[in-house]
């Protein structure tokens, strides 16, 4: 709120043209009418949807992996090399090479997210799996539990902490990457989802829309942060397994 | 509370063992090499009979007790479980752990025991109230809607101990379950756990490294020597519960010289 009147006084005190910054109010009109006229709004749903395919083909390949790597030795030492050499590759660098492969399409979008999200998610799971305390699985195996019931019923909930940060880091690459990937797009004339949006606002200097396309960016992360804190209030805060395995073992890393 | 009492009456009836250890012989492989962590025990239990391991740190007490739940594979000699042999892990030996982490943290007290139940085959509406049964029987009535993270850590044995009473096994086997407590709670527990199996007749194999917890708790005590580590004797305890008796004396003397430790008090022996 203090932020929105320094803002606004800024704009009007300074009298600091339009084309450059929109004032507060402005922005708040675009984004009320970029919302009701459905352009912000079917911009916001497509980005969001290829994010989600591209999460979801992450998330998949990551449990993959990692399962296969779990299992196996050699598995381990791929998945070691493969994240040790992909992960600190901002996504977006791959972009031109699934453009090359996809097209300007959709698909390529998802596999730039889907790379983007699937090696901290295998990092953090791994390492969930890694550390489930040795007494827990022997518990397991004492009930007669094997197979996809020990995975489902104690690996899993054991290694929820680092799963929920996985995914959150994931997350937080893939939404960057999208936004990115999208003004890239928008640059060569294909897409339509809210990088398009910006870049394209930005191209007819319609200013007050591109920080509207702006302060949706950040509400949704907002709104994605607070998710993550609710899910993991209900349950490994609750359950007391928040503690060491809080820290992400991801690197940041900025795109 | 009448728990498991055909069982065994049935199988005290008549004189077979309930677990035969023959001549067990158990190694760890350590960087592809077979390390000998028990050479030679022997040693039979009998329906209904608390049996102690006593030996000193590192003379295979747990390990022969994971052999017995199926966790690790005898590279000689036979385990044989109700004339069942080369076992995997089932919940028939329901193992009760040293570490406190053995609970499942995102399941409540009440679910821990419950879903114990339910894997291993107990409809929902049985399971439920079977482990609200060995929950009260454990003291733990008030604590059942709490998370393990919110137990003091005897009350998480307490909650161990119901959940592998409940599951009706064979037989149970504790490895140093009070082993992380302070003195008080631990003789509390051993109290606990003397009048529960006083009561229910259930079958035991208690590893320890208390003289003390031995006597009070067994019927009859296997001492390990270390390394190379081998059955010393096994010692008939049963009547020695009474810490003041002449005969609990006497035989606290005895235990004392096979382990070597005669000027130590058991009471400070030094837990892992
Ligand atoms: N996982 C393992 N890998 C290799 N060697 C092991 C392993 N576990 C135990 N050992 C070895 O086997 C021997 C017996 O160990 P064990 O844990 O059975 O002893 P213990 O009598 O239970 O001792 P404590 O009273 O300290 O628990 C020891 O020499 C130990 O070093
Ligand atoms: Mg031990």
């Amino acid at each position: 709120m203090v932020f929105v009147g320094i803002w606004q006084a800024y704009v009007s005190l300074f009298d600091v043209s339009p084309l450059l910054v929109a004032s507060p109010l402005d922005v708040g009109d675009s984004f009320i009418a970029g919302w009701t006229s459905g352009e912000l709004a079917s911009a916001t749903l497509l980005t969001l949807k290829i994010l989600g395919m591209g999460m979801a083909f992450g998330m998949t390949a990551a449990a993959v992996f990692t399962t296969v790597a779990t299992w196996t030795r050699i598995g381990e030492d791929v998945l070691v090399l493969l994240t040790s050499m992909l992960n600190p590759l901002p996504s977006i660098a791959i972009l031109p090479l699934a453009i090359l492969w996809f097209g300007l399409s959709s698909t390529a979008l998802v596999v730039v997210i889907a790379n983007a999200v699937t090696w901290p998610i295998a990092i953090n799971l791994s390492m969930g799996f890694r550390t489930v305390p040795s007494t827990l699985l022997m518990v397991g195996r004492n009930l007669g539990l094997r197979g996809a019931r020990m995975v489902k019923d104690v690996l899993m909930p054991a290694a929820l902490p680092h799963i929920i940060s996985g995914v959150k880091t994931g997350w937080a690459f893939g939404w960057r990457t999208i936004i990115a990937a999208e003004l890239v797009f928008g640059v060569a004339g294909g897409g339509g989802g809210l990088g398009f949006f910006i870049n394209e606002s930005r191209y007819f200097l319609r200013v007050p829309d591109v920080f509207a396309g702006l302060v949706t960016i950040a509400l949704i992360g907002i709104a994605l942060e607070t998710l993550f804190n609710l899910i993991e209030k209900k349950t490994v805060i609750k359950w007391g397994m928040k503690g060491e395995a809080e820290t992400d073992t991801t690197p940041a890393r900025s795109q | 509370m009448s728990e498991r009492l055909p069982k065994t009456n049935q199988a005290t009836s008549s004189r077979e063992p309930l677990l035969a250890v023959d001549h067990v012989q158990i190694g760890y492989n350590v960087d592809k090499k077979l390390n000998i962590a028990v050479r030679d025990a022997s040693f039979e239990i009998f329906a209904g009979e608390k049996m102690m391991l006593l030996g000193p740190s590192g003379s295979g007490k747990s390990t022969i007790l994971k052999a017995v739940a199926g966790f690790l594979k005898p590279v000689g000699g036979r385990i044989v479980i109700a004339g069942r042999e080369s076992l995997e892990p089932e919940p028939d030996r329901a193992v009760v752990f040293q570490e406190f982490d053995q609970l499942f943290p995102w399941r409540t007290v009440e679910d821990n025991v419950a879903y114990s139940l339910r894997v291993t085959g107990r409809d929902k509406r049985e399971a439920a109230a079977t482990a609200k049964r060995y929950i009260e029987m454990m003291g733990l009535s008030l604590a059942a809607d709490r998370y393990p993270h919110q137990l003091s850590g005897g009350m998480k044995q307490r909650v161990a101990i119901a959940r592998a009473l409940a599951l009706d096994p064979l037989m149970l086997l504790m490895d140093e379950p009070f082993g992380s407590l302070d003195a008080q709670t631990r003789s509390r527990l051993q109290r606990e756990v003397h009048e529960i199996s006083e009561r229910t007749h259930v079958t035991i194999l208690f590893v320890t490294h208390s003289i003390q917890e031995a006597l009070f708790l067994g019927d009859r005590v296997v001492v390990l020597a270390d390394a190379p580590s081998h059955v010393q004797e096994i010692v008939d305890v049963s009547g020695a519960d009474d810490p003041d008796s002449e005969e609990f004396i006497t035989l606290r003397r005895h235990l004392r010289q096979l382990l070597a430790e005669d000027e130590q008090d058991v009471h400070h022996a030094v837990f892992e």
